[in-house]
């Protein structure tokens, strides 16, 4: 079974090695010819105003936690897409289509209840 | 399959510099298509046609100095470019090229796709926070906010697929177009898919992420030479996979059309010859429906976007696979 993933690790290595390969060309080749103006962030040519390391707002954490809600449903739903076709061949696919209904109905209604509550409105 | 490794790893070096050497002929076909569309000439001086400028252009910025920020933090701000790169190529061996023909024949292939594809995020987010300039830092958070809204719609959209072949094994899923392509059967999920494999590969109409208007160059303005010739390979690649990909999925992948009437008397080697003919035909065609779609739409506001992935594709994905499921259980199609 692992060993039908060995290919997929040899074209890992390949594609690591060409990487490499253009990053150290890149580091090499090139002139080197540093100065302090050259090595400053590009802020619209004015001198950069502190870093841009800093705390930061990212109004994304909802998005970012939905996105993990809906993202566990579609791992959820993989089993059961790969199955269905079995499950029909045997002759209980409404059965097992009741089972999986109310599932995507329960993320369908807060999926629902977060656009409605204004969750996902990006525009203010 | 009982290939040899040698040759697997044959297979996958050839794969790897037919992607490189396409990514060049892409970037000439999509300033030659821009050209043609914005009615100008485009690169003409290079070679016959200017067909040799993107070599040209690689040489240039290999030979360019590599200029990394004071501020930056150089072990990440080399990372991410390295490791969209070395994505880009590993999808590469996921994709069946002919009957049997395929680098890793995976069994659960379509979640490896997945998998690799959603990496590419990291790429872009590190590059844009390890520059430490505040435009690298923009486009790199609305690339993480934009990805992960529309891998949703994605993953749905292959979901239906696979719910409709029963297997996450690529070639399967291939073999199983061989009457009917997905598209016909599932055309709701073949347009999610192709719209999130847009959304993506970061491509106009959703290429917020490196939106030159606004944010200069976005993740990738603090990068010079072959660091930033390395994320636009990467683009590349990717945009040509996404049209492998779509293809693979929804348009009968390797499949000659009506290849079960006719085929069986073709000697192997012509055949596999003709399905990786047609593959790469077919994904031409998606290539150049990516580049020709950039250079006629605008490009989308930011608030567009999220409610476009949101409110409307994320919806109507879910109602696609429980529409399919409904048909398939009632009806017994598919």
């Amino acid at each position: 079974m692992l060993q039908t993933f060995f290919p997929l690790f040899l074209q890992l290595l390949m594609a690591g090695g060409l990487a490499l390969t253009l990053l150290l060309g890149a580091k090499y080749l090139g002139p080197k010819r540093p100065n302090l103006i050259k090595r400053q962030v590009y802020e619209s040519g004015m001198d950069p105003v502190g870093s841009a390391h800093q705390r930061y707002s990212v109004k994304f954490y909802l998005v970012a936690m939905i996105f993990i809600v809906f993202d566990v449903e579609v791992v959820f739903l993989y089993p059961w897409a790969v199955t269905f076709k079995d499950f029909i061949a045997a002759g209980s696919g409404l059965g097992v289509l009741a089972v999986i209904l109310p599932f995507i109905a329960i993320l369908a209604i807060g999926l629902l209840y977060d656009i409605k509550k204004g969750g996902l409105d990006f525009d203010s | 399959m009982t290939t040899s490794l040698p040759l697997i790893a044959l297979i996958g070096f050839g794969l790897i510099n037919f992607f490189l050497i396409s990514a060049s002929l892409l970037v000439y076909a999509e300033r030659k298509v821009s050209a043609f569309i914005h009615n100008r000439e485009g690169p003409n001086r290079v070679g016959p046609l200017g067909l040799l400028q993107p070599f040209a252009d690689v040489l240039k910025l290999i030979f360019k100095e590599d200029i990394t920020p004071k501020v930056a933090n150089p072990f990440i701000h080399s990372l991410a470019p390295w490791l969209m790169v070395v994505i880009a190529m590993t999808t590469t061996a996921l994709i069946p090229l002919a009957e049997g023909v395929v680098i890793a024949d995976v069994q659960v292939g379509a979640l490896v796709l997945l998998a690799l594809t959603s990496i590419t995020v990291y790429g872009v987010t590190l590059a844009g926070w390890s520059s430490n300039s505040k435009y690298s830092l923009l486009g790199g958070l609305r690339s993480s906010a934009q990805m992960i809204s529309y891998e949703l719609s994605m993953g749905l959209a292959l979901g239906s697929v696979i719910l409709m072949t029963g297997s996450l094994h690529i070639p399967t899923i291939v073999e199983d177009q061989m009457l009917v392509w997905n598209v016909f059967r599932n055309p709701i999920g073949a347009i999610l898919f192709i719209v999130t494999a847009f959304a993506e590969t970061n491509r106009a109409p959703f290429d917020l992420p490196e939106a030159e208007q606004e944010l200069v160059g976005g993740y990738h303005t603090e990068y010079s030479g072959m660091k930033f010739g390395m994320f636009f390979l990467a683009e590349y690649v990717n945009l040509f996979i996404a049209s492998f990909v779509i293809v693979t999925f929804f348009f009968g992948g390797y499949l000659l059309p009506f290849q079960s009437f006719f085929a069986g008397g073709f000697p192997g080697w012509l055949l596999v010859a003709l399905q990786m003919g047609a593959l790469v035909l077919k994904s031409a065609v998606f290539a150049f429906i990516f580049i020709w779609v950039r250079w006629t739409l605008p490009r989308f506001k930011y608030s567009q976007l999220m409610n476009l992935g949101w409110k409307y594709l994320l919806p109507i994905s879910l109602a696609n696979i429980v529409i399919i499921a409904l048909i398939m259980a009632v009806a017994g199609l598919f």
